[in-house]
């Protein structure tokens, strides 16, 4: 029975990360129409940037991590701007490519910067502490509570903002938002910020549970593609649950399975998903 | 003197014009409908005036200066509202924010203007924190009129607003685009129902394979023999 809550505080903190990922890929797609297969590299390029600042500056690591999140944003902005934005007339298909090439470069320069070698964001290692049987590491807390707050943050955002409200507009119908007087333009730049700034985080508490090394967020973005079709894909709410939900079959799986076969999980469930309800479980439209 | 006047317009959506030289004029306290045969180019004519179709001949204008091929946020900003005929409500969003979109472009208070929907549309008002997609055909209808009135428009453009609706809502819209008029904004509508909007209408514009074949006040276009025999399903008054 322990070993099954500890499996469940695991699946939790890995399912809080692959929902702030999810919650990014599931909005752009909404109202971009796009996969954004580079989110992943984003997630990792947050990792690195909160590294330079807590790790090879030595500054706080809230501190770096703040840092990074916002230099996240502007990268993500700058991509949009420059890339993205000029594809947006074109078919899907082509800015899906255009995303893998983004994901490509984003993890190439991380490497030739940093080395393929695992870093860490801090030499010292924390002890567990011991809750009734459960083993908890700090570091689960703080991935814990700041995917709470980001996740709170995005419900009132999403709910009580004029510009929240029209980005779920957006993603609701693009081309009646557009007719309805909808700044598309603005939603599509919050929209990155919203999910540019989610994938940051991700990334470094993803950094923070394992290790960090270039390949961190293309391996995490399978069971993030999972999280937002389970949601249905363009829901963020549906996301998040996603996110949850695969974070905790992954780790659970490994009561009958080898654990070796984890990143399977996300995998069957996508396909599972595509064969029977391809809308996503939480019923929408 | 009108508010909004299309000029011999050609266009479409790719290669092939729809539109071969429609005419039409509003001015600024009428009710027009655009009458026609099917595949005429009703809508198209519609989406052309609010910039959603490339116009590639002639010219639209609005308060005599020139929109043709505007960018739809222009449109709303001089004062044009477009109800699409289906997929003209966010789903996911409740009626508030629906109508709160419809004011997207606003800055100030929006109250007054919530108040005035709801005593227009009491049925709105007992659901207003229901998502628009739980709704009716008919209540959804309601909704997309309502979020158009939200940016205070002195035209409205309608989309075929009574397609596929009951009886009771085919009144209940009729009825409220009179009222729409009676506040000051005028409309434009394309109309299935063509004897009805006719009867409904200070005037109409029948078209006939992407051209204006005739333009009259309602009542004369009801009377015109050659009209009623043609587009209206028989002679009768």
């Amino acid at each position: 029975m322990i070993d099954i809550l500890q499996l469940l505080v695991f699946g939790i903190v890995l399912g809080g990360i692959v929902a702030l990922g999810a919650v990014g890929v599931s909005l752009l797609f909404g109202i971009l129409r796009f996969a954004h297969f580079a989110h992943g590299d984003m997630m990792t390029l947050g990792a690195y940037l909160a590294f330079v600042f807590a790790g090879i500056l030595g500054w706080p690591l809230p501190l770096g991590f703040a840092l990074a999140l916002v230099l996240t944003i502007a990268v993500a902005l700058a991509i949009d701007r420059t890339i993205y934005r000029r594809l947006r007339r074109t078919a899907p298909v082509i800015l899906l490519f255009s995303s893998f090439g983004i994901a490509l470069i984003l993890r190439s320069v991380i490497e030739m910067a940093f080395g393929p070698d695992t870093v860490v964001y801090d030499t010292a290692i924390s002890t567990p502490w011991t809750v009734g049987g459960l083993r908890i590491k700090p570091d689960h807390v703080t991935i814990l509570a700041g995917t709470a707050v980001l996740v709170a943050a995005l419900h009132l955002f999403l709910r009580r903002t004029r510009t929240g409200k029209a980005m779920r507009a957006m993603a609701d119908d693009p081309d009646l938002a557009r007719v309805t007087g909808i700044d598309t333009e603005r939603v599509i730049a919050w929209t990155w910020i919203i999910g540019g700034g989610l994938a940051a985080a991700a990334g470094m508490f993803l950094a923070l549970d394992t290790r960090l090394v270039p390949t961190l967020g293309w391996h995490i973005l399978l069971p993030v593609f999972a999280a937002a079709i389970l949601g249905g894909i363009g829901n963020p709410y549906g996301a998040i649950l996603g996110g949850l939900a695969i974070g905790i079959a992954t780790e659970l799986s490994t009561l009958f399975l080898p654990p070796v076969y984890k990143p399977a999980v996300a995998f069957v469930i996508i396909v599972a998903m595509l064969v029977w309800r391809p809308t996503g479980l939480i019923a929408g439209r | 003197m009108n508010m909004l006047a299309v000029d011999g317009i050609h266009g479409g959506y790719g290669e092939v014009d729809i539109l071969h030289g429609a005419n039409l004029s509003v001015a600024a306290d009428e009710i027009v409908v655009i009458v026609g045969p099917n595949g005429a180019g009703k809508s198209t004519l519609m989406k052309a005036v609010f910039g959603l179709v490339a116009v590639r001949r002639g010219e639209v204008r609005f308060d005599g200066a020139d929109i043709t091929n505007a960018a739809t946020a222009t449109l709303v900003a001089r004062g044009l509202a477009y109800v699409p005929q289906e997929r003209n409500v966010f789903p996911t969003l409740t009626v508030t924010e629906n109508l709160e979109m419809g004011a997207y472009l606003r800055r100030d208070d929006i109250g007054p203007d919530l108040e005035r929907v709801w005593s227009v549309f009491p049925d709105l008002h007992a659901r207003r924190k229901q998502p628009a997609g739980e709704m009716s055909g008919g209540q959804r209808q309601m909704v997309a009129i309502a979020r158009a009135l939200m940016s205070r428009p002195r035209l409205l453009l309608l989309d075929e607003p009574t397609a596929g609706l009951s009886p009771k809502y085919v009144d209940e819209i009729f009825a409220r685009i009179a009222d729409i008029r009676a506040g000051g904004t005028a409309v434009l509508m394309v109309e299935q129902n063509a004897r009805r909007a006719l009867h409904a209408a200070d005037r109409g514009v029948v078209l006939v394979l992407g051209e204006t074949r005739f333009a009259d006040t309602g009542a004369a276009l009801l009377a015109n023999r050659e009209v009623a025999a043609a587009f209206l399903g028989g002679a009768r008054g």
